[in-house]
This record gives structure tokens, C-alpha cells and sequence, in this order.
């Protein structure tokens, strides 16, 4: 976009058009991405969207979540086919949100984990997280792209500047002080913009796993999810920069490198992990403090949202371990589910073998290539 | 003249501060009973999956007539209270629960049950009405927490007093019942 700026520029012969041009191309680029965002992204990722009959259990758990929050309308709720672990949510007001689930992570959570999960990504759409960080990379972008012009625009006028001045023959120092504070400043400024970005990014985090725990009332479920998503490194093949801060851990992390530096969307998994099983209670106090003991310094929580109310972490967790469905279960679940999505029909043998029947299969039977016996489509 | 201006000003002034504190008021009232509807969708929502259980897990269980009936008849106690106020309610529910827990408990003698895809589906069902009272609850009571809040606290108080806005009632399940809230697993 930039070059086309910069190409349109030259052809305009006029910097200034060029920076109109593309902070104009931005602006639209930023609308297109507010408006369509959460379709453009849902299309990209392939997500399939669910009916509650679909995964009673992904459905049921993510109305307990709009319930506990106090979401007045119930998101749309999309399956991703893919084996990389994420989650994310989007939408931008809280009446037109979706949240999405790679079918990988599906299979390996648990209840209470998903449901931690789940909490996270709908108090990113109850803090309106999405409006934010949209409105954050508008203004990234734009200065970004003033940086850019702008080290143009001094480089031309440092030509001319010099030109004069070695005709003229004064005042040099005090352009080239300006000239280098200028300097500095445009190689600075984008930089910074990217940090504060990022760092911004990091606070929404803390803040949505802080919220995870006071709509469950149990951190630990959240906890021992994200230890879960933490020892996988398989990256999900349809994640972008520009939408990393809503997915439950940075869809770009890498094996191996502790993404801990100044230069990343989430905070490192096992210190958000050591923050919730510090905590003492399930409220935004109990994560403040947690926070602090874990990270030293200031607490992470807005002082308007503290409040000095109690609230008990749940001992009792109503589903107990043993009514569970185990791991082959469910992702016996979620593959069901895939093919359901994808028109395929199911037929289960008295054999114990499962058919599946391609839509585009036209005969009335179908015959079990295990035992033989045949089946009405 | 300056006078009555000044005079006008305040009255403007305090007219709009009235204004702003009983729109707050009557938005905390109404979060407050849009909370409370949602507890009752869930609260019916498990009075209607109950004939259902009782019906699925009947053939199965032969010898726990007594336990069946009781929660046959918390469930009627229960689905007569439903017009009655929070803390009335909240009692009827309470007891329903245990009936139910105790119900639970016994399920996990009988394996067939266990296998039976009815019954399976109805357990999913029954945990998330539990999860969702229990979430739809919390909703609830922190509502009513911060509009009290709001109608005890200088000044909104005197609003609240002018325009008769009443404290809310919270819905509280004794610690008892709490404990023995059903536990819905049914297999060991």
C-alpha cells in the first residue's frame, strides 16, 4: 500500500499526494476492515458456523459464558478444521460477535477448560477489545506512514536545504540539528507506536483472563487450558498480524523462543498460566494481586473496574471428572461434527464400522466394505 | 435580573443531575430484572428436562421408587413457587437440587443406564441448566448488589427515595443446598 502511495506519488510528482493517497487507502482499508473484518476473517479461516444440535456441549458452554457475562445476545459460533490450538472472537459490538474454535482444540479440552477459553474470548467481546485494537492499528498505520513521508519530505528538503545554504553560506549548524532531531524522531516514532501497539495488546489479555475467572468463578479451568495450548507449536495456517490479539495465545509463536519480549500480541503462556494459580479468589482484585506477586510492579487492571467485593473461587465444579467425555470421545465428537459440516452423512453399522457418504453419492445403498451388510442412504 | 439567572442556572443544573441519576437508577432496574428473567428461563428450562429424566431413567432403576418420586414432587413444589419472590423461590429451587442430586448419585449403580444415548444427551442438557442457573444466578445477584448499591448511596439515594425505586432481593441458595448441588456425574 505504501508503494502504491509512493508509485502514485512519483506519477503525481508530489509527495504530498502521495501521502494524501495512501493515508486515504488506509482509512478505507481500516473501514472495509472494521465493517466486513469478522466475515472477511471467517471466510479466510474456512470456519464453519454451528447449530446448537451440531456440538450441544461447544454450544451449551458458550450460552453459559454469554449468560455469565451478561452478553445480551447470543454469539454466532463458528468450527475451524484445523489442528493447530486457537480460539478467537470477533465482531465489532457486542450484538454482532462470533467466536471461533480450531477443531484441535475442540478435541483436547475438557469442559471446565473450555469453558475458561470460551470466557476469555466473550469478555474480549464484552471489553469491546476488537473496536479497540481496530482503532490501535488505524493509528499505528497512520503513523507509521507520516514517518515514511516524512523522512521523504527531509530528505528532498535536506537536498535543497544544503543546496542553499552552500550558496547562502550560513546557519547550517542549526539545520542540522533540527535535521537530525527529525531524523530521530521518524525513525523513533513508529517503533514506539508499535510498542505502546503491542503492549496494549498484552493489557487486553491479562485483562480477558482476568474476566475468564470471574465469569467461571475458576481459574484453574482457563489455567490448565492454556498449558494445553502452550505444548503445541503447530501454527494455524490462516492467522494474520493484523488479527493476532484476538486469538487466545499469538497464533505466530514459535518452539523454543519465549515470547516474552516487547514485541508480541500476548504475554508468555506460563506467566499468564502462574498469574491465575496465584489467584486467592475468583474477582479482579484476586488478579491484580496475583498479577503483581508474579510480575512485581503495578497491578494490570483499570483502578475503575476494582472493586472491593469478595468472590469465592468455586470449590464445587458440577461436572465432575467421572460423567466426562474422555479424549477418544471427543474427538470421535469433533470429527463427527467436521463431516456433518461438510454435507457428509454418517451411517453407523451394526458392525461397529462408521460409513461415511459423500453428498454427491447418488445410490440408494450402500454396502459395508467391513461385513458386507447393506444400508439404505 | 443577575439574580434570577443565577437562580434559573441551578434549577437547569439540578434538573439535569436529576435527570442523569434516574436514568442510571431505572438502567441498574432493569439490568436487574432482564437478570432475574434469565434466571427463570433456566429455572423452567430444568423443570421441563425433569419429566424427561424421570421417564428415561424409570425403566432402569427399579428400586428407587422413593427417590424418584421425590424429585417428582420438589419439581411440583418448585413449578408452583414460580410466581413467588426470590428468596421463596430460591428455597423450592434448593431442595429440587438436592431431590436431584440425590437422584444422580444413585444413577451410577446401574451401568446400562450409563450407555443408553437418551440418557447420555440428557446429561449433557442437565449439567448446562445446572451451569447456567448457577452462572445466571451470579449475573443476577451482582446486578441487584451494585443497583442497591446505587439506591443507598448519597446522592442517588434521594432520587431513589422520590421515585420509590425498591432495594432488590437477592437470590441466595442456603450454604446447605449449595453443597449438595447436583453432581452430575454419572459414571465413576
Amino acid at each position: 500500500m505504501i508503494l502504491i502511495g509512493y508509485f502514485l506519488g512519483l506519477a503525481f510528482d508530489s509527495a504530498v499526494a502521495g501521502l494524501v493517497i495512501a493515508i486515504l487507502l488506509w482509512v478505507i482499508l481500516s473501514l472495509v476492515a472494521y465493517f466486513q473484518g469478522d466475515s472477511i476473517l471467517l471466510g479466510m479461516s474456512r470456519a464453519k458456523k454451528i447449530r446448537p444440535d451440531d456440538h450441544p456441549r461447544l454450544f451449551n458452554v458458550v450460552e453459559e459464558m454469554k449468560i455469565a457475562s451478561g452478553l445480551e445476545k447470543m454469539p454466532d459460533i463458528y468450527i475451524i478444521d484445523d489442528p493447530a490450538l486457537n480460539a478467537f472472537a470477533t465482531g465489532r459490538d457486542p450484538n454482532r460477535a462470533s467466536v471461533a474454535i480450531t477443531s484441535g482444540l475442540l478435541q483436547k479440552l475438557n469442559r471446565d477448560e473450555l469453558q475458561g477459553v470460551m470466557a476469555h474470548e466473550i469478555s474480549h467481546v464484552k471489553n469491546r477489545d476488537v473496536l479497540l485494537m481496530a482503532m490501535c492499528s488505524v493509528l499505528l498505520g497512520t503513523i507509521v506512514l507520516l514517518a515514511y513521508y516524512g523522512s521523504r519530505f527531509l530528505f528532498l528538503g535536506g537536498r535543497t536545504g544544503s543546496r542553499r545554504s552552500s550558496s547562502s553560506g550560513g546557519g547550517g549548524g542549526a539545520q542540522l540539528i533540527i535535521l537530525v532531531v527529525a531524523l530521530v524522531f521518524i525513525i523513533l516514532a513508529p517503533i514506539f507506536a508499535q510498542l505502546i501497539y503491542f503492549a496494549i495488546s498484552r493489557k487486553r489479555e491479562y485483562l480477558a483472563d482476568a474476566s475468564s475467572a470471574l465469569y467461571t468463578r475458576y481459574p484453574e479451568g482457563l489455567a490448565s487450558a492454556l498449558e494445553k495450548l502452550a505444548a503445541s507449536t503447530e501454527q494455524l495456517k490462516s492467522a494474520n498480524q493484523a488479527t493476532a490479539p484476538m486469538y487466545i495465545v499469538n497464533p505466530f509463536r514459535k518452539k523454543g523462543l519465549k515470547a516474552s519480549d516487547l514485541t508480541s500480541t500476548h504475554p508468555p503462556i506460563s506467566e499468564r498460566v502462574r498469574i491465575l494459580r496465584a489467584m486467592a479468589g475468583a474477582s479482579f482484585n484476586n488478579y491484580d494481586q496475583a498479577y503483581r506477586q508474579v510480575r512485581g510492579g503495578k497491578g494490570v487492571i483499570p483502578a475503575a473496574s476494582l472493586t472491593a467485593e469478595t468472590v469465592p473461587i468455586a470449590t464445587i465444579k458440577l461436572e465432575g471428572e467421572a460423567g466426562e467425555a474422555n479424549d477418544i470421545e471427543r474427538t470421535r465428537d469433533t470429527s463427527d461434527v467436521m463431516w456433518r459440516l461438510s454435507n457428509y452423512k454418517t451411517i453407523t453399522c451394526d458392525c461397529g464400522a462408521r460409513l461415511r457418504v459423500p453428498p454427491n453419492f447418488k445410490e440408494p445403498q450402500i454396502k459395508c466394505p467391513h461385513c458386507g451388510r447393506t444400508h439404505q442412504v | 435580573m443577575i439574580a434570577l439567572y443565577v437562580i434559573i442556572g441551578v434549577v437547569v443544573v439540578l434538573l439535569i443531575v436529576l435527570w442523569f441519576l434516574y436514568n442510571g437508577l431505572v438502567r441498574l432496574r432493569n439490568q436487574v430484572k432482564n437478570a432475574w428473567a434469565q434466571i427463570d428461563v433456566q429455572l423452567k428450562r430444568r423443570h421441563d428436562l425433569i419429566p424427561n429424566l424421570v421417564e428415561t431413567v424409570k425403566g432402569y432403576m427399579k428400586f428407587e421408587r422413593e427417590t424418584l418420586e421425590a424429585v417428582t414432587k420438589a419439581r411440583n413444589i418448585a413449578l408452583q413457587a414460580s410466581s413467588a419472590g426470590a428468596g421463596e423461590r430460591a428455597k423450592v429451587e434448593g431442595e429440587l437440587s438436592s431431590a436431584l442430586s440425590r437422584l444422580l448419585a444413585v444413577v451410577e449403580r446401574y451401568p446400562d443406564l450409563k450407555a443408553n444415548q437418551n440418557f447420555l444427551a440428557l446429561q449433557e442438557e442437565l449439567t448446562s441448566t445446572e451451569n447456567k442457573i448457577s452462572f445466571s444466578r451470579q449475573f443476577y445477584n451482582d446486578s441487584v448488589l451494585r443497583y442497591n448499591n446505587q439506591t443507598q448511596m448519597v446522592p442517588s439515594n434521594i432520587v431513589a427515595g422520590m421515585f420509590s425505586f425498591k432495594a432488590g432481593e437477592f437470590f441466595e441458595v442456603t450454604l446447605a443446598a449449595e453443597k449438595e448441588a447436583p453432581k452430575v456425574s454419572f459414571t465413576q
